[in-house]
């Protein structure tokens, strides 16, 4: 993924920070709370949401079964329409094949769509050490890029800043890339749309290469669909005379008609919106008698960790998304730590079962992400497709502490368990033993009653990690058991006192 | 009716007057409650850290204890939900492994007879007043197991609707988890934290006394966090709620 994440500290440690940061916990709390009311309503319209969400796993589920057959034949189809099919097994092959076909053009920039294919692979860094810049059009990416920042949601990857500092972002910034802000500039929302939209409105009339991803390709027609919100895309994906898509392999569906379930449950999961207000649909180039897309069109189908992630049995369902981030704004870990403490260009409950399959166990990072979720279940109660991320999270925690067989650039190997775990994996081999044995569970608590007025009001240890903010539980003077062996449930002899 | 109680290793450590007021609910109930010595760790501490295979020797040992019951009753929304949702997967993933069919049929007979207690009142006794009193100021949180684990929906607030002097308050934001989560609580204790204050600060809000749950591992949490923040709340199982009666009321 970007290089802009890498040697990034566990998650805790990133997290610490954040949690402690007043601003950025009033942001995303004001933030989360606000799409997450919007959503449940825009969900609860729907009598038959139920069904559509099955509908939705169960098409993907059989894409993905078959996504060799599926592939090929959306090749097949893009190539009759005219486009211009690439196979990248990694992020650097891809960077690659972008780069050379921008430089074929002879041009030196290019306009963006939101993508978040070509932010996991950092392809405007890459492009950008080739000399061509990358301008992001969409308004939140905008703010990002201007502020020399990173996303820290899917859907509003500037969901951090309030508005005070994206105007401040922009009267500083602006001038650096293009059009400056206006003088005078406020942070009244309707005054930075319009100084977005003057400072971009430049770039789509200049530009000649557009660069996008896709929400979906439809491989019975080789078409692609877009769909966003601010029309920014439309002007991308129109206005230029070389279009280049990089879209993950796992966007495939296999009909027109499949789109129907997406197109409903995409936009009411993201944005809360009925339907978004722009979806573009394209099919190879204008040159062709059939098609209706740019003069060129080359679409670069990216691997990057995909093959591996399907061939695990339970990580796989995280191939599913459709990358709506209903899961972040519901997911009370990621409203207090924000999305750069996840360290990927995919924070909240889907970056924490995706990062760790996509780029492998092996970074601090990656290895913590699993740990960052209480369990609670919020993400797949909301999840469009279903997917049930704390089932991974745990899978994701067994390879962790257990190792075993993975399947890295096609191969089987077989990982060791994760240094860091000794300790806590000898805790649960004793547990495992004591609760195995009933008598030796009884001696322990009976000691520990014994003893109880012993006990410190704080832990040194790990055990500090409690009751630095929590207060120890009090001991009581037996446990349950003795109580009822010596009472039978309260009908023994000294009567259930 | 002849059931067992499955206290929980938690409980039975730590919170024995949960476990003496589920006893004297159920029995006020007509219920014949049992205690099996033998029993001690469903495994969900091990399974949810990682550690399936070492939570199978458990979940066996749970089967072998509780198989011969007709229902065993369980004051825990997470290990009902544990029994319940995660043992038919730990058979699952144990035959996908290639070791055959054994693990879930050992696991299979406890499945469907395992109850949280709240359920276990609703469900199959089908009582949602149990006769209880207990006049003070309540707010209920629906812990994230009995919530979306197990689907507990509206049982406990209907059965503390029913309990005779009690006032219950609507608890804002009631459905986000209160930052407890097992080992979570200790592996990312900042957040952990900062989840359990919140949810405080809500119950707070409410200015009811107690702060009522199915769970004692979160009220654990939750009670530590109003401890150090000297709210004067404090948190009760609510089957020390539902086992007061006017003769013999619980603090
Ligand atoms: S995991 Fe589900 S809820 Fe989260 S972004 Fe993907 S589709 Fe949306």
């Amino acid at each position: 993924m970007s290089g802009t994440f890498v040697g990034m500290p566990a998650f805790p440690k990133a997290a610490h920070e954040a949690v402690h940061n007043s601003t950025l916990r009033g942001n995303l709390r004001h933030a989360t709370h606000t799409i997450r009311a919007k959503r449940a309503n825009a969900v609860a319209e729907v009598s038959d949401w139920a069904a559509l969400r099955e509908a939705g796993k169960q098409i993907k589920d059989h894409t993905l079964r078959h996504l060799d057959r599926y592939l090929v034949q959306l090749e097949e189809s893009v190539t009759a329409a005219g486009g211009t099919v690439h196979w990248a097994a990694d992020a650097e092959e891809a960077n690659r094949i972008v780069t050379r076909l921008v430089k074929e053009t002879g041009e030196s920039e290019v306009v963006k769509v939101k993508s978040m294919a070509t932010q996991e692979i950092g392809l405007n860094e890459a492009l950008e050490e080739e000399g061509i810049r990358a301008y992001e059009t969409d308004l939140a990416e905008l703010i990002v890029q201007l502020g020399k920042d990173r996303p820290s949601h899917i859907l509003v990857p500037a969901i951090h800043r309030n508005r005070g500092e994206i105007r401040d972002i922009f009267a500083r910034e602006m001038s650096e890339w293009g059009r400056p802000a206006p003088d005078g500039l406020t942070d009244t929302p309707a005054e930075l749309a319009e100084a977005a939209r003057l400072h971009l409105r430049e770039k789509f009339l200049r530009a000649k290469v557009g660069v996008s991803g896709a929400n979906f390709m439809v491989a019975e027609t080789g078409t692609m669909v877009v769909v966003e919100s601010e029309g920014n895309g439309r002007m991308c994906l129109t206005l230029p005379e070389t279009l280049i898509s990089v879209v993950g392999i796992e966007k495939t569906v296999p009909t027109w008609q499949d789109l129907e379930v997406f197109l409903q449950t995409l936009p009411r999961s993201s944005t809360a919106e009925r339907m978004n207000p722009y979806t573009s649909m394209w099919t190879g180039t204008t040159n062709s008698e059939t098609a209706d897309g740019p003069q060129t069109f080359h679409l670069v189908l990216l691997d990057n960790g995909r093959t591996d992630t399907l061939a695990d049995e339970v990580g796989r369902q995280a191939l599913r998304c459709i990358r709506c981030s209903a899961c972040l704004n519901v997911c009370p870990v990621y409203e207090r730590a924000g999305g750069h403490a996840y360290g990927s260009v995919y924070p909240g409950p889907i970056g924490a079962i995706l990062s760790p399959q996509l780029r492998g166990t092996d970074s601090e990072i990656d290895s913590s992400l699993p740990y960052a979720s209480s369990l609670c279940g919020a993400c797949y109660e909301v999840c469009p497709v279903a997917i049930d991320i704390p089932e991974v999270l745990v899978h994701l925690r067994e390879r962790v502490v257990e190792g075993g067989q993975v399947t890295r650039e096609g191969n089987k190997v077989v990982l060791k368990p994760a240094k860091g775990h000794v300790a806590e994996r000898a805790a649960m081999r004793a547990a495992r033993w004591a609760f195995a044995r009933p008598g030796v569970l009884r001696t322990g608590q009976r000691l520990a009653s014994r003893t109880r007025r012993l006990h410190p009001r704080s832990l040194p240890g790990p055990g500090k990690a409690w009751s630095d903010s929590r207060a120890l539980p009090a001991l009581p003077s037996e446990p349950f058991r003795d109580w009822w062996q010596r009472t039978r449930g309260g009908s023994g002899k000294d009567g259930g006192k | 009716m002849r059931v067992a109680l499955f206290l929980t290793c938690v409980n039975d450590t730590l919170y024995p007057d949960t476990g003496r007021a589920v006893v004297k609910l159920l029995t006020r109930l007509g219920v014949e409650v049992d205690f099996p010595m033998a029993q001690t760790c469903c495994g969900q501490a091990h399974y949810n850290t990682g550690y399936r295979h070492e939570a199978e020797p458990l979940a066996r040992h749970f089967s072998d204890v509780f198989g011969e019951y007709e229902a065993i009753v369980t004051p825990s929304g997470s290990c009902g939900a544990m029994v319940r949702e995660l043992y038919p997967r730990m058979g699952e993933r144990a035959r996908a492994e290639g070791r055959g069919n054994t693990l879930a049929a050992t696991l299979a007979p406890v499945i469907p007879k395992t109850y949280e207690l709240t359920e276990f009142l609703v469900d199959v006794l089908g009582v949602t007043d149990v006769g209880a009193y207990y006049p003070h100021h309540v707010t209920y949180h629906p812990t994230c197991h009995g919530l979306r684990g197990l689907g507990l929906a509206d049982r406990p607030r209907r059965l503390l609707q029913a309990v005779k002097g009690l006032e219950l308050a609507e608890l804002p934001g009631a459905d986000e988890c209160c930052g407890f989560g097992g080992t979570f609580a200790l592996k990312n204790s900042d957040v952990s934290a900062a989840m359990g204050a919140d949810k405080v600060r809500n119950a707070e809000s409410t200015g009811a006394e107690v702060l009522c749950a199915a769970d004692n591992s979160c009220l654990m949490h939750i009670g530590g966090t109003m401890a150090r923040l000297s709210t004067g709340m404090r948190p009760v199982h609510i089957a020390e709620i539902l086992a007061s009666t006017e003769e013999e009321p619980a603090r």
